[in-house]
């Protein structure tokens, strides 16, 4: 079944295009990586299928229905790559978790057993349980983007769609999450999520498309480490500006299999 | 105590417990927007409300209500089109807001300035049962919508991206957010004055913010701070003879003070309690000398 189809779309802001004629086709129990360099277009592409960024030509259709009549909002997951700029009002864990159950109870009813048991589940799901009445101002960048996964794991999606989610992470809180998304992708969940790069995600990516320049310059099996990347000693570590090159040029292709 | 006695004290406290407890309860989702300082414009822009209606002969209340919620779904509206010169936008609102209301109060038949000054800085002891009913009842529904709606608007002022995709009427929830701000502006108008609005919508959830540690315990903390500084204001200023509204914001500062300090000494508490023994650790760097 389609669950993301995106035909020839060409969208950006203030009239600035940023994506010119892109396709792409997600189905049930796909894992898609979005890889690209900074300003490729590979957030904005993310951001346009959810509706967030308006779309100038071509169409977005989500599990079967264009994007405009889209109403089953409850059957898609969105981890942003931040929590939003910290306010100073307070917000507990478990509070900015029970956001993800809104979609599904609606705005005008009161929270159940069962909303309270998803966040829960939730929160277990990505190791923060003992977290759960602790201000979000006091976790570290890791546990607070383990926090938005939670929030979008509680309303029990279909479409997990994740905006750079290991961006500055701390080495246990990126295994966490590849550990609660392999259990969502294991138990038939599609995922989308852009990347800089594949990390501890690497064995879960079924397939990766690259972004460049606003299209769509490769579409395959997720690159694997090759060089120096491939050595296990090498620690992964260079400066910024050199990320892109090597997740779009050192490439040996392989199967397209997930590794799970 | 014994003023208590006369009715128009009664009124001016029933009307300063009203506002005290719906200010805060709106004001947290200003506050988590960034957006402190809008109830502010939106009182200078109900100015020019009230000189509708003195000049019409309509009661101000109903006219200030109606011009500030067009003027606050006017700044949502900026707001949610362009990022960059919505401050320009907004700044221009509010001094029309404001200057607008200065002339039409002046072409009031009663040109006296005492009118002017009744709605910027309050009058609370003029309030007649009429008014505490208005004010009653437009309190109801702000408080009501604020608490019916918590998640749905924590949603929205926490992160209005991920609420767009969560399915909720974004639009819908802010022009709402919008049009309960001009209401709660107009009920605050009467008791501290279009001046200091802002302060009972925002320094309450400020000094809860400081002890608090969940967004529903701010909320709660902040409504019972506003309450306490609303009902602190009347009583003393009604003994030491000054004016009320300016002193129910000075109370609600003072809470402001103490919740700081407290939550600073508690913070250094706990820090102090949790630290390991100081003997655990080996110096890094042993000088010999």
């Amino acid at each position: 079944m389609s669950i993301v189809e995106v035909r020839h779309l060409a969208a950006g802001y203030d009239g600035r295009e940023i994506l010119r004629d892109v396709s792409l086709s997600v189905t049930a129990g796909d894992v898609v990586a979005i890889l690209g360099a900074n300003g490729s277009g590979k957030s904005t592409l993310i951001r346009t299928i959810l509706g967030l960024v308006p779309t100038s030509h071509g169409e977005i259709q989500l599990f079967g229905t264009p994007q405009k009549r889209f109403r089953e909002w409850e059957r898609i997951g969105y981890v942003p790559q931040r929590l939003g700029a910290g306010s100073g009002v307070p917000a507990t864990v478990g509070e900015v978790v029970a956001s993800g159950r809104l979609a599904r109870r609606g705005v005008l009813s009161f929270p159940r057993a069962a909303d309270k048991a998803a966040v829960r589940d939730a929160l277990t799901a990505v190791g923060l349980l003992d977290r759960i009445g602790d201000p979000v101002a006091t976790l570290s960048g890791g546990q607070q983007q383990r926090t938005l996964i939670a929030r979008a794991l509680a309303g029990r999606p279909d479409l997990l769609v994740l905006d750079e989610p290991n961006a500055g992470v701390d080495a246990a809180s990126q295994e966490a999450f590849a550990a609660a998304l392999t259990r969502f992708a294991e138990s038939g969940g599609t995922i989308m999520l852009v990347l800089h790069e594949l990390g501890p995600l690497r064995p879960l990516i079924g397939r990766a498309v690259v972004v460049h320049d606003g299209r769509i310059a490769h579409e395959g099996a997720p690159p694997e480490p090759a060089g120096h990347h491939a050595d296990p000693d090498h620690d992964h570590v260079h400066p910024h500006a050199d990320e892109v090159k090597a997740g779009i040029c050192e490439w040996a292709p392989a199967e397209g299999t997930k590794a799970y | 105590m014994e003023l208590l006695a006369y009715p128009y004290m009664l009124r001016a406290l029933a009307g300063a417990l009203i506002i005290g407890l719906t200010a805060p309860a709106l004001g947290i989702y200003l506050v988590q927007r960034r957006l402190s300082l809008v109830g502010d414009g939106i009182g200078h822009v109900a100015l020019t409300g009230v000189g509708v209606g003195l000049l019409t002969n309509t009661s101000p209340e109903l006219t200030a209500v109606v011009v500030a919620a067009i003027g606050a779904v006017g700044v949502e509206l900026i707001r949610e089109r362009g990022r960059t010169s919505g401050d320009l936008a907004l700044a221009l609102l509010f001094y029309g807001g404001i200057a607008g209301g200065v002339v039409l109060v002046g072409l009031s038949s009663d040109k006296g300035n005492s009118n002017l000054m009744q709605y910027l800085f309050g009058s609370l002891i003029t309030m007649e049962p009429r008014d505490i009913a208005v004010i009653g009842g437009l309190a109801t529904v702000v408080l009501v919508t604020m608490l019916l709606l918590r998640p749905a608007l924590f949603a929205l002022c926490n992160d209005e991206e991920y609420a767009r995709v969560s399915g909720l009427p974004v639009r819908t929830l802010n022009i709402l957010l919008a049009v309960t701000t001009a209401m709660t502006v107009t009920i605050a108008m009467r008791t501290v004055g279009l001046l200091l609005v802002s302060a009972l919508m925002v320094v309450p959830v400020a000094a809860a913010q400081q002890v608090a540690r969940g967004f529903r315990s701010t909320m709660a903390a902040a409504m019972l701070i506003g309450l306490v500084s609303a009902g602190l204001g009347v009583v003393v200023s009604a003994e030491a003879n000054t004016a009320p509204g300016a002193t129910t914001v000075l109370m609600a500062l003072v809470a402001f003070l103490g919740a700081t300090i407290g939550g600073m000494i508690r913070r250094n508490l706990r820090r102090r309690h949790n630290r390991p023994p100081v003997t655990a650790d080996p110096p890094d760097v042993v000088l010999h000398g």
